[in-house]
């Protein structure tokens, strides 16, 4: 799969771009895979991916604020030491502001919520893009990879709460003989489901990609 | 190596900025904790009530115990060795209306904790609420929605044994269908593993609980 | 063996025979244990096999379709996993469920590993560990054989409108069932492991008993198996080893404790251990192909499914034995390669 070059200088990238990137081209959910430990593992409901997804991308946002404003000051040798403490401290502000919120989002989100320290997309991004560059870019950088993981764990939670309880945000779709389809709150329903939207997204991609090529069916006797 | 080949930054450029980014991190985590700090106070206080009010119907507020050799005390910030953590539930005008604490066992997926009311007066667990669990959802969920199951629980026999050092009867769990005794626990058919550990977890803490609070009840009365 | 070259890694054809006239075969060694189904269950069972049938056919030309390949219908294929899939499955089992059961199967059991041949796992299999997962209460509601109404009317949960919880049938199974049957709502595998209640051999062969649609006829399996390995349709060896190793792991354990353990009849007898020895184990895109390995995969599902049916949280353990079985197959055949060809070229060529 061709991405975009991530070393800036290659090629300038707008503000636009830097915002769509997560979202769409580089998603981290769909194309990148990456996160999957909370991904899998939080989205048994919309409303518990959503939380997630939002307080992931708040310590995207605010860590990549933080390291890319020091990013002229940070030697070379200390910089993983300060973007963990960077990382650490807006995750455990998250910790207490859901907290605050709602304790029984709290429960439900469990330990995930503390293991944002160690989401490889946020020290993905320090390291990538935020110390690389200037603040704006980083910061709507951050913005576009936080909404491209909520919308991601978004369409996981969905399916996963429509098929396993019938409802959506708690609001029940089919009325209250809906027959749960168990599985999809399991673990492995995760990954199943998971496994379709991965499906989709490369079958629209490969289908994108060659609309030319018709059928590649002979081909390969 | 040829780390020193290379012009490296000086060890107090190095400090500086972990100092530096230290001192910024410590500021943000403490002022995030002062100005949350009253509102997790107050669900805390909001979800604790209504998890004991729940267990305990007609209970007006709550106050948290510690029971332990030295007899029973309100739980302050650090309790003493081996003491066992309870709620004390009163009514509007300020009478003991029961107790409620926690007990957990393992489930069948994990842990399953719940909190059990317990009658003074009758001497009998008289309702259980689940605080946490993570069961297969349509089996072993049924512990905190299948009537036949609660109804264990309207008068679970707890009573202590003469020497009051532990129960007279051990809470048990039976097969579905085998409860006889009044102690005894019918578990939902095709969830045994579950009901267990919800009998299991009662008992623990019940046979740890009960010997250290029964003897000191009166303090706990009108203890508003 | 004739040096042919075939681009796929099995069935290896080696007597002129091709696909298709092997599923042909297939689907009419299964047709007799249908029609027993149906007549030990009646309506509702028929309703059940045809309505899962139709939906992995319809699954299998939707995929077709998507893929841009032409048809696959005509080989059979589909039509064996629809009506494995259904014998598998309790004949009260809702029919909406049975078509999410034929889509699982076909989408994710088959068509997204390549289709006919490529697949991994059994199909039907996939399909029935999917709704197992998902509807586990809908799968252990049995209702009782040879009802004396069974042909003229439904059960109820039959027709659960799609997406919704069938009813509660253990009222109506109760009212249903003939005089002659010992209904209490659970298999014999199920009263043996949690009431240990044993059934008795006749009730199990006669086919009285409470199950899936199309496990109770051992002897009618045997005979269908029989006719596929005398034509050579089918490995024989799987069965032989797969009941063996069961029968022989069954008799150890009888022997160390008789009180505990059920002799090795009942094993045999009860549960899908019969109908998944002949149909599903034997499957050919799924074993392995070597002689060896042949043994050592049916000896595998034998043991494991009686490991699970004495250890296991579920009574019964013959569909994941064979999964497992599966998904050992590529190892099996590796492990057990180097001496068959050791023996027979001397060199590897």
């Amino acid at each position: 799969m061709a991405t975009a070059p991530l070393i800036p200088g290659q090629k300038p990238r707008s503000n636009l771009e830097e915002l769509l990137e997560g979202v769409w081209k580089q998603n981290p959910v769909f194309v990148m895979v990456l996160g999957m430990c909370p991904t899998l593992a939080v989205s048994v409901s919309a409303m518990n991916a959503m939380s997630m997804g939002l307080a992931t991308a708040f310590v995207l946002v605010g860590s990549s604020l933080l390291v890319s404003l020091m990013r002229n000051l940070v030697p070379k040798e200390v910089r993983i030491a300060t973007y963990i403490l960077i990382i650490a401290t807006f995750v455990t502000v998250v910790d207490y502001a859901i907290q605050a919120i709602s304790l029984a989002l709290y429960d439900a989100l469990g330990a995930f919520i503390q293991l944002i320290v160690v989401n490889c997309i946020i020290l993905g991004r320090a390291e990538a893009h935020a110390s690389k560059n200037r603040p704006v870019k980083a910061v709507l950088n951050a913005i576009g990879m936080g909404a491209g993981f909520t919308i991601g764990l978004f369409a996981l939670g969905a399916v996963r709460e429509i098929l396993g309880a019938g409802k959506l945000f708690g609001v029940s779709l089919f009325g209250p003989d809906f027959q749960p389809w168990v599985v999809m709150v399991l673990p492995p329903g995760g990954f199943f489901v998971l496994g379709a939207w991965l499906l989709l997204f490369n079958w629209l991609d490969s289908r994108k990609a060659a609309p030319a090529k018709p059928t590649e069916s002979h081909a390969h006797v | 190596m040829n780390v020193l080949t290379q012009p490296t930054p000086s060890s107090a450029a190095m400090i500086r900025t972990l100092g530096l980014v230290a001192t910024v991190c410590g500021i943000l985590i403490v002022s995030a904790y002062q100005s949350t700090r009253e509102a997790v106070a107050a669900n805390k206080r909001i979800a604790l009530e209504r998890a004991v009010f729940k267990v305990i119907p007609g209970a007006a507020s709550v106050k948290e115990f510690v029971a332990g050799t030295a007899g029973v005390q309100p739980a302050g910030a650090t309790p003493p060795l081996g003491a066992v953590k309870f709620y004390a539930a009163y009514d509007q005008a300020g009478a003991l209306k029961g107790i409620a604490a926690e007990g957990a066992a393992k489930g069948y997926a994990d842990t399953v904790r719940v909190l059990y009311a317990y009658d003074p007066e009758k001497q009998a667990i008289t309702g259980i609420g689940v605080v946490s669990m993570r069961e297969t959802p349509g089996i072993g969920d049924k512990i905190h929605s299948d009537p036949a199951f609660l109804k264990n629980f309207v008068a679970l026999d707890a009573q202590l044994a003469a020497d009051l050092k532990s129960l007279a009867h051990a809470i048990k769990v039976m097969k579905h269908g085998a409860k006889q005794n009044p102690w005894e626990i019918d578990a939902i058919a095709g969830a045994t593993v579950t009901s267990k550990a919800v009998g299991k977890g009662i008992n623990d803490s019940a046979q740890k609980l009960l010997p250290l609070l029964v003897p000191h009840l009166d303090t706990l009365q009108g203890g508003k | 063996m004739t040096p042919r070259i075939e681009l796929r890694p099995s069935p290896h054809v080696v007597k002129g025979a091709s696909v298709e006239h092997i599923m042909f075969h297939v689907v009419l060694a299964l047709l007799p244990i249908a029609t027993f189904s149906v007549w030990q269950y009646g309506l509702s069972a028929l309703a059940l096999i045809v309505v899962v049938t139709l939906a992995c056919i319809a699954s299998e030309r939707l995929f077709n379709r998507l893929s841009g390949k032409p048809s696959t219908l005509s080989d059979w294929s589909a039509t064996i996993t629809g009506l494995l899939l259904a014998l598998t499955l309790p004949p009260s089992f809702p029919l909406w469920m049975g078509a999410v059961a034929s889509f699982t199967a076909i989408a994710l059991g088959k068509a997204l590993f390549g289709g006919i041949g490529c697949n991994v796992l059994n199909p039907a299999l996939v399909g029935r560990a999917f709704v197992q997962a998902a509807f586990p209460v809908a799968i252990t509601t049995w209702v009782p054989a040879f009802a004396p109404r069974r042909f003229s009317e439904f059960v109820p949960t039959t027709f659960t409108a799609p997406l919704m919880t069938p009813p509660d049938i253990a009222a109506w199974a109760l009212q249903a069932k003939s005089v002659l049957d010992g209904f209490t709502g659970a298999t014999p595998l199920a009263r043996w492991k949690f009431e240990n209640v044993l059934a008795t051999p006749a009730d199990l062969l006669s086919g009285a008993v409470t199950a899936s649609a199309g496990e109770t006829s051992a002897l009618l399996i045997l005979l269908c198996g029989a006719y596929l390995a005398a034509r050579k349709f089918m490995d024989w060896r799987i069965p032989v080893a797969d009941l063996g190793s069961a029968a022989l792991t069954a008799l150890v354990f009888q022997m160390i404790d008789p009180a505990r353990y059920p002799d090795p009849l009942f094993v045999l007898l009860s549960g899908g251990l019969m109908l998944g020895a002949v149909f599903m184990a034997t499957d050919m895109a799924t074993s392995p192909v070597t002689p060896k390995g042949v043994w050592l995969y049916g000896a595998l599902i034998g043991v494991v499914t009686v490991m699970i049916r004495y250890f296991g949280g579920l009574s019964e353990g013959v569909m994941y034995a064979i999964l497992i079985g599966n998904a050992l197959s590529p190892l099996i055949d590796q492990v057990t390669q180097p001496k068959v060809f050791g023996a027979v070229k001397g060199k590897k060529a």
